[in-house]
């Protein structure tokens, strides 16, 4: 964690047209026209990441994630800025490699190795292990017009992280495998971190984001609008999706060093919430398995049509563990009128393993908090869980097991 | 300069990799393979000797060989083929390869390079099939066909840095592709290949010797069926003019590096 192994200064990336073309042959040798139109996908990026850290890029379509990355990775040129780079890139970007359909898959393992800028020597030794890990058996040399778009992902992926890379970019390739593989793929990712590898990484999955990333950038409109913790930055961008048109996101900080972060119409809000045990008494820290009651207090601002509370439960880093709403239980109610208050109580056995947890709350008027939010308010609240007498497990998961064991 | 010659050198078994490659998968889903590389320019001669040697009666002056004309024709044709492979391989050399240039990082100047090796090997191929029919009607080894791998290197000097300035510009304006597909026919016929030159008006010879390829073509007839060296003087200049090409070609390459993946 010590020296820069990526640096982008005031980078920006235009494309230009020109009314003709050889308008912009010209400026090529120092003659330079006034292009037609020019569209700024990025302007004045600028971030560090340092080795070993892995970071995160979100930000919805069009926010010029994916060229991001091909600058970073050397496909595109910048228009404005620079990008220094220290070690050896590897790169995932789209899906596919530009494969040859009709080379098999060992052929375009070689080929792809070979456009890495691998010697013979060193593709004779990754082939093995490149076959081993896609898993594709007798179709690895099959040509490639007869594979399955998972199966281009495996090949695709097993030759660029064959050999543990400096720096790895992944422009969302995953996400098209199959689960299996996903997980897999994960695992060497996750090694690669452990050995020292910096990961860019795109994907507008939060879960792999918060559970990859020590570090994530929200991309809008070609700017860094947000760079920082990824549960917090995850969190805004969530918010940023539900209100792209009434655009109210709050981000308040708490007295953890924590940020809340909360928008919507505010037709409703959450007035109180908190966490009682079976005695009624308000905790902050709950056993294993514990019988708990969520209690939340929401407030109309505005007489609405339908109001659906929705809470979840979320671990330290943000992935969801339990999460339901009032429409799924078939509890909306219809028709409130201004300044009525509506009480919840969901009482659950908290069958969570030890560890931090926040509620996230919503109030919107359907299932879905992208039509209608009223109010979205992540880090709702923050509790513990210990275990106080159960033996000792790990994860988030409490599954009480009965474990028979015999001497046969 | 140097830089790029070191990354040449750094991918010289990939450039090796791809021309095998090339060759393979061109020729993957037919059942004669690799045959069609040489039958398809040989029926061309062929249909030429039929057509303008049987029907249309032309002769070769100055010779009682009957199978001059044949000879004659393959040996232009052997010149223009490569030449004419050369240009419309570069024309969409980086067009074709779009989604590989977008996707990964390597040296770009490597693709122009797999293009000359494989176009060669096809020559080669082709070169070897007409020698071997050279000798089948007669016309016997002599020393001065040892200049052919002379004026194989002139050739390729030749087309591939016309090849990598019009592949260049094909990239930003792509009707070059689409007018060079009607001038690389007229300029066919415009090269003494299937005719000799000197069935036509003098002031239209003239002309023709201001155009490269028969001075290239000419000389590959010149050597295998007359037995006469090569037009050293003109090649000379075609190099020259080459090299100055492949200048141009080479800074222009440059300079349109950054912009290219942009319209890609």
């Amino acid at each position: 964690m010590s020296a820069a192994a990526l640096k982008v200064e005031g980078l920006g990336k235009a494309f230009r047209e020109y009314s003709m073309e050889w308008r912009r042959m010209l400026g090529w040798f120092g003659h330079s026209f006034r292009p037609a139109s020019e569209t700024w996908v990025l302007r004045n990026i600028s971030f560090q990441v340092f080795a070993g850290e892995s970071v995160g890029i979100v930000g919805q379509n069009g926010a010029g994630k994916s060229t991001l990355l091909k600058l970073v990775t050397g496909t595109l040129r910048p228009t404005e800025g620079t990008i220094g780079v220290v070690g050896r890139v590897a790169a995932i970007l789209e899906l596919g490699m530009g494969f040859n359909p009709e080379l098999t898959g060992r052929e375009n393992a070689r080929y792809t190795a070979g456009l890495m800028g691998m010697s013979p020597e060193q593709i004779d030794a990754i082939i093995p292990a490149v076959e081993a890990f896609a898993e594709i058996g007798e179709y690895f040399d099959e040509p490639l017009r007869t594979y399955s778009s998972g199966m281009q992902v495996r090949v695709a992926f097993s030759v660029v992280t064959a050999m543990r890379p400096e720096i790895l970019i992944i422009d969302e390739a995953l996400s098209v495998g199959d689960a299996y593989f996903a997980h897999k793929s994960m695992a060497r990712i996750r090694e690669f971190r452990k050995q020292g590898t910096t990961l860019l990484f795109v994907s507008h999955d939060p879960g792999a984001i918060q559970s990859l990333c020590d570090r994530a950038i929200l991309l809008e409109h070609g700017k860094v609008l947000m760079d920082g913790e990824p549960s917090e930055v995850m969190d805004y961008y969530n918010a940023l999706v539900a209100e792209k048109e009434n655009a109210t996101v709050e981000v308040k900080h708490l007295a953890s060093g924590k940020a809340q972060t909360s928008s919507g119409t505010r037709d409703a809000v959450v007035e109180t919430i908190a966490l009682f045990n079976s005695s009624g008494e308000p905790v902050e820290f709950v056993n294993v398995g514990e019988s708990v009651e969520l209690r939340v207090r929401a407030r109309l601002r505005r007489a609405v049509p339908r109001l659906v509370f929705g809470y979840m439960i979320k671990d330290r880093l943000g992935q969801p563990v339990f999460g339901t709403n009032t429409h799924h239980t078939g509890q909306a109610l219809d028709g409130l009128a201004d300044d009525q208050l509506v009480e919840y109580r969901v009482a659950f056995p908290m069958n969570i393993g030890p560890g931090s947890y926040s509620v996230s709350t919503a109030l919107s008027s359907t299932e879905t908090h992208l039509i209608d939010n009223y109010e979205w308010r992540d880090l709702a609240l923050v509790f513990n869980v210990a275990n106080q007498n159960r033996d000792l497990f790990v994860g988030t998961a409490w599954v009480p097991p009965r474990i028979e064991v015999r001497r046969v | 300069m140097k830089l790029m010659l070191l990354a040449i050198w750094h991918y010289r078994h990939f450039i090796l990799t791809s021309i095998k490659n090339d060759l393979r998968t061109r020729f993957a889903r037919s059942r004669l393979g690799a045959t069609w590389m040489i039958l398809q320019p040989l029926a061309q001669g062929v249909i030429y000797a039929v057509v303008l040697g049987r029907v249309l009666g032309t002769k070769l002056p100055n010779t009682n060989n009957e199978y001059a004309y044949v000879i004659y024709l393959l040996a232009g044709l052997a010149g223009w083929t490569l030449f004419a492979e050369l240009i419309t391989r570069c024309l969409t050399i980086f067009v074709d390869n779009a989604s590989l240039l977008k996707k990964m990082v390597f040296p770009r100047i490597c693709l122009p390079l797999i293009v000359s090796g494989s176009s060669l090997l096809n020559n080669l191929f082709l070169l070897i099939a007409t020698l071997g029919i050279f000798i089948a009607v007669g016309n016997y080894p002599n020393w001065m066909w040892l200049w052919l791998p002379m004026l194989i290197v002139v050739t390729v000097l030749f087309g591939l840095a016309l090849g990598l300035i019009l592949g260049v510009l094909n990239v930003f304006v792509r009707d070059v592709a689409q007018v060079m597909n009607v001038i690389m026919q007229l300029w066919f016929w415009l090269t003494p290949i299937v005719y000799a030159i000197g069935i036509l008006p003098g002031h239209f010879a003239l002309v023709l010797r201001l155009n490269p390829m028969y001075a290239i073509c000419s000389s590959y007839q010149q050597v295998l069926l007359w037995g006469n060296p090569p037009h050293f003087k003109t090649l000379g200049a075609i190099v020259v003019v080459s090299l100055v090409l492949l200048g141009i070609g080479m800074s222009l390459f440059r300079k349109a590096s950054p912009d290219m993946v942009d319209v890609l």
